[in-house]
């Protein structure tokens, strides 16, 4: 590695690291309800609704609203996708997105997922593009940390049934963080050259080529905020016009890892204990860190489907920031990584995206493994585990189970039903273990709502837009239900009091506990997986 | 509460989905306009190209981009692509052996890797500057230039690394050809 590259590293490492307090104390002050300088837009919004900001929600209620608000956005997507022929903006006159792809982009940009079966510059008409993904870009990322921040509360509460109130996190955070960040980046965006216009496509004089155009700017800005990742074109943030220059670059990375380690702060000051936010950030960069470095090093060389301006360095940076965060976006093909760099991708997502993972459900992931790691120990020692004050019992446990169990079973059983069928393997490009991986890939990125791809694989078939559409619905509430419920059981317990039997939180020895148990059932659940795709590919 | 879903649907809609990308247009178009619309290379009135995006020049007198893989023809600005290659798949290792030969053509040396692979867009439109320094013998005998002139342009447009620290050397090959004509 280069001095130039690790230099890069290190500058990335650093500036995001030191953006952690303030964005974090920012957060922890959207969501509990100080910040009041866009007070009339706020009230406005609940008064339209008619929603009452204050009235508690038990967890059945918060996740109620949750679910039947997304599934409105669903439907909405899947509507605009069926009629974009028939709605204006349209000047390069797309048709309508079929049944089968048009379900699997609702439910992927609903789940913040942002898996793409499809090219952005030859789909989507400018009003789906706006109306239908960016919105979505939004409200699922601001869904995300409002489930975080009900959990937080639920940890923090005594003999409460309240979680918060879904509206309130929504509206806050939209309004007082997610927008004012994108408009922000967006126009920094701009200045470095993403588009942002909306002019018909434009022909160059004296030869074939035709220079696609549409308001780029606005939607890159968010899907990198929002851990969303959908591209506005089909190789997405590789395209000039959707990542110009080095340091349109550099903005969009720390862009991606920006909210997801911020939030770990929040989390310390929500529950009133900032050294839980720091062991929960020390955990995830014990992993994160040491594969930035791997992945640098197993690229070096490899400029197959990579841009000059970038380099291997930012290329490696990006792809292990990008399925780090369940955010997907990308700047150069994953595919055709080395098999040993495509595999470290392809193993962070198969962590269940908690080292950093998705706006709010990463964190949300991490401190379920946060309960599962309290509770290994308790078992060590024989006494009833306990995290933050409160008592960690038998249906909270079952709870995690529950999150920790679906995304392996909806990643390794759509790969085994894709592999047998000849629909899911007519779209390979390569044979082989190279092939295996793709579909692995896809099934993985699915399943923990990542939405990166092994892009040879035409994955824009009935077979697979349907089992992903389900296995990105299961990785997403699938995980979120139980959150909410863990909690709500949580927040109707009394604190226990420290004594000496308690397993402090806190310390390097539980950081080290935590990143065991990450580890430890991300292997159990996909080596033999991983043994069959990258591992043999590498072997060859 | 189905009222309230569907009300703040429709509200987030109209704030984030029209009036923030319709605010950032507007924005956009008054700071940048050049950059917004694309940064075009105008010459008399037509469209030439954009800076940003590479475009495919294969003859002789020219310095070549990276291979592209976008569909029906290289370079294709409307159907953006890599060629998503597995690294041991056999269609990889035939273009980057075909591609070498061609850049040979008239020299010795194995060419940079950046020349023998297609980039992730397929619209990179740049090389580094030892892929052109490697094209410029070809380039000055095509033209009856001394090898010298060739290296004076790269060496002008040779970008270096942004803010000097950030991303990688690099010269622009649409306007590296646009100056050799000129």
């Amino acid at each position: 590695m280069s001095g130039s590259d690790l230099f890069q590293i290190c500058l990335y490492l650093a500036v995001l690291l030191a953006c952690v307090v303030p964005v974090g104390a920012y957060m922890a002050r959207v969501l509990d309800g100080s910040l009041t300088f866009l007070g009339p837009m706020e009230r406005l919004f609940y008064r339209v609704s008619g929603v009452d900001p204050a009235a508690p929600m038990t967890w059945t209620a918060y996740a109620g609203v949750l679910l039947w608000f997304n599934l409105a956005g669903t439907l909405a997507v899947y509507g605009i996708l069926r009629v974009q022929h028939l709605l204006p903006l349209n000047p390069q006159s797309f048709g309508p997105v079929d049944p089968h792809t048009a379900f699997n982009i609702a439910i992927s940009f609903a789940t913040n997922t942002n898996w793409q079966n499809y090219g952005g510059e030859t789909t989507l008409s400018y009003l789906t593009q706006m109306l239908a993904l960016t919105v979505q870009n939004f409200v699922s990322a601001a869904s995300g940390i409002a489930v975080l921040a009900a959990l937080a509360r639920g940890l923090a509460a005594k003999n409460s049934t309240s979680i918060g109130n879904f509206w309130a996190d929504l509206t806050r955070t939209t309004l007082y963080l997610l927008l004012p960040l994108s408009i922000g980046l967006a126009l920094l965006l701009v200045g470095q050259g993403v588009i942002q216009n909306f002019d018909s496509y434009v022909p160059v004089a004296g030869t074939q080529q035709v220079i696609p155009m549409g308001p780029v700017a606005s939607q890159v800005a968010i899907k990198q905020l929002g851990t969303n990742g959908g591209g506005f074109f089909n190789v997405n943030s590789a395209h000039p016009f959707e990542n110009p220059t080095p340091v349109s670059n550099f903005l969009q990375v720390i862009s991606i890892l920006l909210i997801p380690a911020a939030l770990c702060y929040t989390f310390g000051k929500l529950v009133n204990d900032k050294r839980q936010g720091w062991a929960l950030l020390a955990a995830m960069l014990i992993i994160f860190v040491p594969l930035v470095f791997l992945e640098a090093q197993f690229e070096q060389g490899n400029l197959e489907g990579k841009e000059v301006r970038f380099g291997t360095a930012n290329s490696a940076v990006w792809a292990v920031a990008t399925t780090a965060a369940s955010n997907g976006s990308v700047n150069s093909m994953h595919d055709s990584f080395t098999p040993l760099g495509g595999l470290i991708p392809l193993f962070l997502m198969q962590l269940g995206e908690v080292v950093f993972g998705g706006v709010g459900s990463g964190l949300y992931g991490m401190v379920i493994f946060a309960i599962i790691a309290v509770f290994l120990a308790g078992l060590m020692v024989g006494r009833t585990p306990e995290y933050l004050g409160k008592k960690i019992e038998a249906f909270e446990m079952k709870m995690a189970s529950l999150v920790i169990l679906m995304p392996p079973v909806s990643v390794l059983l759509g790969t085994a039903i894709t592999v047998t069928a000849p629909m899911g393997l007519a779209g390979l490009q390569d044979r082989g273990p190279h092939g295996f991986s793709e579909i692995l890939y896809a099934f993985s990125s699915m399943g923990n709502n990542n939405g990166s791809a092994f892009g040879g694989y035409g994955a824009n078939n009935p077979l697979v837009n349907s089992l992903g559409g389900v296995a990105m619905f299961l990785g997403r509430y699938w995980v979120a239900w139980p959150v909410l419920a863990i909690a709500g059981s949580l927040a109707k317990k009394k604190t226990v009091p420290v004594g000496p039997g308690t397993l402090p939180t806190h310390t390097p020895l539980f950081t080290g506990l935590l990143v065991g148990a990450v580890l430890l059932v991300g292997m159990l659940a996909f080596i033999p997986a991983l043994a069959l795709g990258p591992v043999v590919e590498a072997l060859q | 509460m189905i009222r309230a879903c569907l009300t703040m649907l429709v509200l987030f809609t109209v704030l984030t989905g029209v009036v923030y990308p319709l605010a950032i247009t507007g924005l956009a178009q008054l700071l940048f306009p050049w950059q917004a619309g694309g940064s075009l290379i105008v010459e008399g009135g037509k469209v030439k190209g954009s800076e940003l995006l590479g475009q495919w020049f294969t003859e002789p007198q020219y310095f070549w981009p990276r291979l592209s893989a976008t569909a029906t023809a290289p370079y294709n600005a409307a159907s953006s692509s890599g060629s998503n290659y597995g690294p041991h798949h056999p269609d990889l290792q035939k273009a980057m052996r075909e591609r070498t030969v061609a850049l040979q053509a008239g020299r010795t040396g194995m060419p940079p890797i950046d020349l023998i692979t297609a980039s992730g867009s397929g619209l990179d439109p740049h090389i580094s500057p030892e892929a052109a320094e490697y094209q410029a013998t070809r380039v000055a005998a095509a033209r009856h230039w001394p090898v010298e002139r060739a290296k004076q342009r790269i060496a002008a447009r040779t970008e270096g690394r942004q803010w000097g620290w950030l991303g990688e050397p690099r010269v622009n090959v649409v306007l590296l050809n646009r100056d050799l004509d000129r």
